[in-house]
């Protein structure tokens, strides 16, 4: 027989046709349990990479709080010094003067504080080489000490220190455990290590120079990239018009922002350094270098959020007789705030953990004394812990450490501090 | 019903054509807005009727590959002209949009924005004044004056439209253009727009974009139908809606196609 003409084939879904779907035979209930047991594999899995990355960062938590924290501490030696009987070569004039400091010290303070703990405990370099320093300074607040004998608690040797937190040698161990003893050691808060510089004695170092060297250097960062990184993005997605050399541009900033990191420092030497002579690892370098690297990051995420912004707000503020510029400025802006906040944090993360770029433009000194202004030398955090952690003394060792709690808690600083602003300025429509 | 010679139209479109690139949108398309009448554009989707409302306050600007040519006189003054300011131009020509499109602002600083960027009203109280004004024209006052500081992004969808129509006033503007501004609303809320437009017609030269002919019907009182990007027929809406002279406009409005 001929195939049916057209009208005349069944129609496929007529109701004398339609057989109603089994949905009990053996081959439905098995893609029905197939289906269940790829839900049940999609969350274990999500749930499974999700443990794993909050177990990594428990883990360096709690790695860098075992090995850090007790750099945080020092240990002191309870000390009393016969000022009366040392006779120190000073007048009370001096002492009220600015050069008190080079009086104490030119009179041999040093010694006769070195001298009286050996003396005492009948063991050589027992303390700090900072230690006198303390002694000096509460000469300075209270001159009248210069005629009594004095006990003071000071900090002891890097190697007595290790020693006390129970990781000196066996020389060093046997004298803490005499001195603990006789009830002459105690733990104390090191202060000193939130307020001092870089030193070459593990007791004496600080953090507060590489802090503050981070901080200047992000300020200039931030106060270059920011403004620059959203008029571009503003510009870019509100009034350049699509052609050729904003598609070229745009490529440019994206590339921009894949360049590794040392290529920035690369470029700050030649430029900032070798064209424009600016000082050597100073902050403003760092700041500008650094603001080279985070501007396209800023770039990339405000132009993103810029373009989430409703046409619909645009539209209605147009229709009532806003300018270009009161649109951006009134509307988009503060709506894309948040999003170019976040972009922001993110860049602004990255700056504070870089490294490479500040080497090559000498940021990797060993400079004793926190920066005074954006153009003295300074050091930033990583780049502290990374000459730290070269050290041989192992002194060294929970201090890098313990710079390390300091840079992360910066770090979780910043991000709360961004967040806050973050949902301050967050509008919905 | 063709304009009294007393009382010129407000504003005058002849020969008007729209391209967006190659796209022709609008082929030379000729309609006068009145003073004190609703105009209601009408026909299908992709007819060019709300292309052809985005070119009286020069709306299209904003898309770049669009090509307005043709003459658009508001009271006598062409739009397009060079000298024309497009800030003040749409100052003058208000518009209201198909979807609710208040700003994430409170109430208050919906309907005080545009007074305040014209710099309209001088002090606090006057600003004030204003605000209650435009809301109370708008049908809104008694059901946000206690909460003016609220967001308008949370009144409900009609009154969102309303707070928009409120906002578009506040600038007191000659002519308002509406586009589709009942389509995202449910019958109540349109009801309430569509009386809104009657309230509104004595003081404003009004121009409407409606998919929904009944509306047309209800509100207007001159009808243009547009098709394909040209104005097929213009005229009274009574004659429009009981005695088109076009069977394409026959075929439109009793269902046929659209």
């Amino acid at each position: 027989m001929n195939r049916p003409r057209l009208a005349e084939r069944p129609v496929p879904f007529s109701e004398e046709t339609r057989t109603p779907t089994d949905w009990a035979t053996p081959a439905m209930q098995a893609r029905l349990r197939r289906r269940y047991a790829a839900e049940r594999r999609f969350r274990r899995l999500g749930l499974a990479a999700v443990a794993l990355s909050a177990g990594f960062l428990l883990f360096l938590l709690a790695t860098m709080l075992a090995q850090g924290l007790s750099g945080f501490t020092e240990t002191r030696l309870r000390v009393p010094v016969d000022l009366a009987a040392a006779r120190l070569t000073v007048t009370p004039a001096q002492l009220s003067e600015r050069r008190a400091d080079l009086a104490l010290a030119g009179a041999g303070l040093q010694a006769v504080v070195e001298n009286a703990a050996s003396r005492r405990y009948g063991a050589p370099a027992l303390l700090s080489g900072g230690a006198w320093l303390r002694v000096r300074d509460a000469i300075k607040a209270d001159p009248a000490l210069l005629h009594r004998t004095a006990t003071f608690d000071l900090p002891v040797s890097s190697a007595l220190d290790l020693a006390a937190k129970g990781k000196g040698t066996p020389q060093a161990t046997a004298l803490v455990a005499r001195l603990r003893a006789q009830g002459v050691l105690g733990r104390h808060l090191n202060l000193a290590f939130l307020t001092d510089a870089d030193s070459t004695d593990p007791t004496r170092i600080g953090i507060w120079g590489a802090f503050l060297g981070s901080l200047l250097t992000l300020v200039v960062t931030l106060a270059l990239a920011f403004p620059i990184g959203v008029l571009s993005a503003l510009y870019l997605e509100e009034y350049a018009p699509r052609n050729r050399w904003t598609d070229l541009i745009e490529v440019s900033i994206n590339n921009l922002a894949a360049v590794p990191s040392i290529i920035f420092g690369l470029l700050g030497l030649a430029v900032f350094l070798g064209t424009f002579g600016l000082p050597r690892s100073a902050p403003i370098v760092g700041g500008l270098t650094l603001a080279l690297m985070t501007m396209p990051v800023i770039v990339i995420a405000g132009r993103n959020a810029i373009k989430a912004v409703p046409p619909s707000i645009r539209d209605g503020a147009l229709a009532i007789g806003a300018s270009p510029v009161q649109v951006v400025f009134h509307h988009v802006l503060p709506l894309a705030l948040p999003g170019i906040l976040t972009g922001t944090i993110i860049g602004m993360a990255r700056a504070l953990g870089e490294t490479a770029p500040l080497l090559m433009i000498g940021m990797r000194a060993f400079i004793a004394a926190p920066p005074s202004g954006l153009t003295s030398p300074a050091t930033v955090l990583p780049v502290q812990i990374f000459l730290w952690s070269d050290q041989v003394d192992r002194g060294f060792v929970e201090k890098t450490s313990a710079a390390i709690i300091v840079l992360l808690a910066f770090l979780l600083a910043m991000n709360g501090l961004a967040i806050y602003l973050r949902n301050r300025f967050e509008t919905r429509w | 019903m063709t304009p009294s010679p007393s009382s010129p139209p407000k504003m005058t479109a002849r020969d008007v054509c729209v391209a967006y690139g190659d796209k022709t949108a609008i082929d030379h398309v000729s309609i006068d807005i009145e003073q004190d009448r609703v105009i209601a554009f009408i026909g299908p989707s992709g007819c060019g009727k709300s292309t052809f409302l985005r070119t009286l306050n020069r709306m299209n600007d904003t898309i770049p590959s669009a090509r307005v040519s043709g003459d658009i006189r508001l009271d006598g003054q062409d739009i397009y002209a060079p000298e024309m300011d497009v800030v003040q131009l749409r100052a003058r020509v208000g518009m209201v949009f198909q979807k609710p499109n208040p700003f994430p602002k409170s109430i208050y600083e919906n309907v005080a924005y545009g007074p305040r960027i014209h710099g309209l009203a001088r002090g606090k109280a006057e600003l004030d004044a204003t605000v209650e004004r435009s809301l109370t024209r708008a049908g809104l006052w008694n059901e946000v004056k206690d909460r003016l500081s609220d967001s308008g992004t949370a009144l409900s969808g009609g009154q969102q439209q309303r707070l928009c129509i409120a906002r578009a006033i506040a600038v007191d503007p000659e002519v308002i253009l509406m586009d589709e501004p009942c389509s995202a609303l449910d019958p109540i809320a349109t009801a309430k727009i569509e009386e809104l437009i009657h309230e509104l017609r004595g003081r404003y030269a009004i121009a409407i974009v409606t998919h929904n002919m009944q509306q047309a019907a209800r509100v207007s009182q001159r009808t243009a139908f547009f098709h394909l990007g040209t104005l097929v027929e213009y005229g009274a809406t009574s004659d429009i809606f009981t005695n088109p002279r076009q069977e394409r406009t026959k075929d439109y409005i009793t269902g046929r196609y659209g």
